[in-house]
């Protein structure tokens, strides 16, 4: 009973806090302004969401280090901005659904196809090194080398300018609150990766042997399910989310090159620390608290934006260095 | 179980040697499980009778020697291979999925959801009461007793005709202890259990043969009552003294 209490003291302490801290920017800013930065901070927090659920997954259910995310996430981006430059007309174009059209083609590319190279990552890399983290550090490293210079051959060394389709570009002025368009999309995006993943792991069968095999994969093993095939369909779709948060990004910050991965990914590796790897709330809920932060103090201490994130992530350690979530949750 | 006979050998592992990183854990072990019958696999701490259930079920490879089930060889198989062919596993710490509520624990374990498998369910529900009370809750909040029940219920949901179960006494206040013995008199009617145990109350309670374990090998085998009857290899191998009895 008063573990119970106790229990319902601390979630309301701590919904309180994070309200509070949510709000605690207003000081120095001002409410409009506030509001914009927020909605920016939640967009960009949707974006690594779809990068860090990729990571937390695969670390969670098969204990891999992948180095590479970072890589398919590029590869989610070329993939998307080959598919513009083939359907430009489309992007271009003054019509809501072709701009939808080449939009929702584009997603479908980038995904299938990094989920088929995350699939061939798999069975021939990363198969070969489980349960040793320290040659999946290098070969995935490895294979982040492979993949980036792949890139360059495929495309080219140099920098590209990625089209934001017609409709997603501009901006909304709502009461003086200026919301660009393509960040709203950011969050659907993000919510509806958030929802479909929460829908599958909580309420599907599958899911519920991936989230048990987060826990125990021997168990899993030892009731007669094929863990491996659940491994190798676990990292095509952790390849598909970075793919899909690849092409989203690219859109986002108008632009890809083959490097683009390794940004990315150090904020991914962030986000789950802070998280708490294998959580895909714990993924999410790390997004939020990267993504607002920085923009946050992005406005009030500009030099200050790119550490912030890692003081948090030092005090997450200190604190509770399994990350905010269980895994599995 | 029908068509078995009561000494047919539904499992037999022939000189099987089994290495955990350099550790040569198993060495040459050799044991059977016969039908309609407990086997208990005893010893002392470090023997190697956890590590022998986890080579049977696939979770260690064995280096050499034959494991053969139902006139079988599996110890090539990988373990969800050895699992769908009926044999079940229940592991020392339990491994119950305890973010899972105890109903996802039981959908995990069920490997094919038709009427057979519900009418296994209800009645596996019926032998341990607690779980249908707990269905909704999530498994890692039972008490230590209720997660036996539960490693124990999902290991037989299935068409298991092996059970192997490794200390389930473990930890256990006495009069759980007599909760899963009953438990396991009962899966007796339609599984073949091997068990590991270091309790020899238990071991007693529900054994039918032994194998006692010394170093990775088989020192003695025989049936459970002529080890009670036993008290020098009781003392030799066990540890226990007549003041402990």
């Amino acid at each position: 009973m008063a573990e119970s209490i106790l229990r319902r003291w601390n979630q309301e302490l701590t919904i309180a806090g994070a309200i509070v801290l949510l709000l605690l920017p207003l000081i120095g800013i001002q409410p409009k302004t506030y509001l914009t930065l927020t909605i920016a901070g939640i967009a960009m927090g949707m974006l690594l969401f779809l990068v860090a659920s990729g990571v937390s997954i695969i670390f969670g259910l098969m204990d891999v280090l992948n180095f590479a995310h970072g890589a398919l996430f590029a590869w989610g981006a070329y993939v998307g901005f080959t598919v513009f430059k083939y359907l430009m007309k489309w992007v271009v174009a003054d019509s809501v659904l072709q701009n939808l059209a080449v939009f929702f083609i584009a997603i479908v590319a980038a995904m299938v196809a990094v989920a088929l190279l995350g699939v061939v990552l798999e069975r021939v890399i990363v198969r070969r090194v489980y349960g040793n983290h320290l040659f999946q550090i290098l070969i995935t490293f490895g294979a982040t080398i492979v993949l980036v210079e792949l890139i360059r051959v495929f495309w080219g060394p140099n920098d590209e300018t990625m089209t934001v389709p017609l409709t997603f570009a501009g901006n909304w002025d709502i009461m003086d609150v200026i919301v660009y368009r393509y960040r709203v999309i950011c969050i659907v995006i993000g919510a509806m990766v958030y929802a479909v993943l929460q829908l599958i792991l909580k309420k599907t069968k599958l899911g519920t042997i991936v989230r048990a095999g987060v826990e125990d994969r021997d168990m899993v093993q030892a009731m007669g399910h094929n863990i491996y095939l659940l491994f190798t369909g676990v990292f095509a779709v952790g390849a598909g989310l970075a793919a899909l948060g690849g092409l989203a990004m690219s859109i986002f910050s108008l632009q890809v090159y083959p490097d683009m991965g390794g940004t990315y990914l150090l904020f991914a590796f962030i986000v789950v620390i802070i998280g708490g790897l294998g959580s895909v709330t714990g993924s999410l809920v790390g997004a939020l608290i990267v993504g607002l932060t920085y923009n946050y103090v992005a406005y009030l201490v500009p030099w200050a934006a790119a550490g912030v994130n890692i003081l948090i992530m030092i005090i997450i350690l200190l604190i509770r260095p399994t990350g905010l979530f269980a895994a599995g949750k | 179980m029908g068509e078995q006979g009561v000494d047919e050998t539904i499992l037999e592992v022939q000189g099987v040697h089994t290495f955990i990183g350099q550790h040569h854990i198993l060495q040459g072990i050799s044991f059977d499980a016969k039908a309609d019958a407990v086997t208990v696999l005893i010893g002392r701490n470090g023997a190697g009778k956890s590590t022998a259930l986890k080579t049977v079920i696939g979770l260690l490879p064995s280096s050499k020697g034959k494991i053969i089930y139902k006139g079988k060889e599996i110890q090539k198989n990988r373990p969800f291979e050895i699992a769908r062919m009926g044999i079940g596993f229940v592991p020392e710490n339990m491994g119950i999925f305890s973010e899972l509520t105890v109903e996802e624990n039981m959908r995990v374990a069920m490997l094919v959801e038709n009427e057979a498998t519900a009418r296994r369910l209800d009645r596996t529900l019926e032998m341990f009461a607690d779980l249908k009370k707990f269905w909704k809750a999530k498994a890692g909040n039972l008490s230590g007793g209720q997660k036996q029940m539960l490693a124990i219920a999902r290991a037989i949901v299935n068409d298991t005709s092996l059970l192997l179960i490794d200390e389930p006494s473990k930890g256990l206040a006495p009069i759980i202890v007599d909760a899963v013995i009953d438990a396991i008199n009962r899966i007796k009617e339609h599984s073949v259990v091997v068990l590991v145990e270091q309790n020899f109350y238990m071991a007693s309670s529900v054994g039918d043969y032994f194998f006692i374990l010394d170093d990775g090998m088989v020192a003695h085998a025989g049936h459970v009552e002529a080890l009670i009857q036993d008290e020098a290899l009781q003392s030799k191998y066990l540890g226990i003294s007549e003041a402990e009895e």
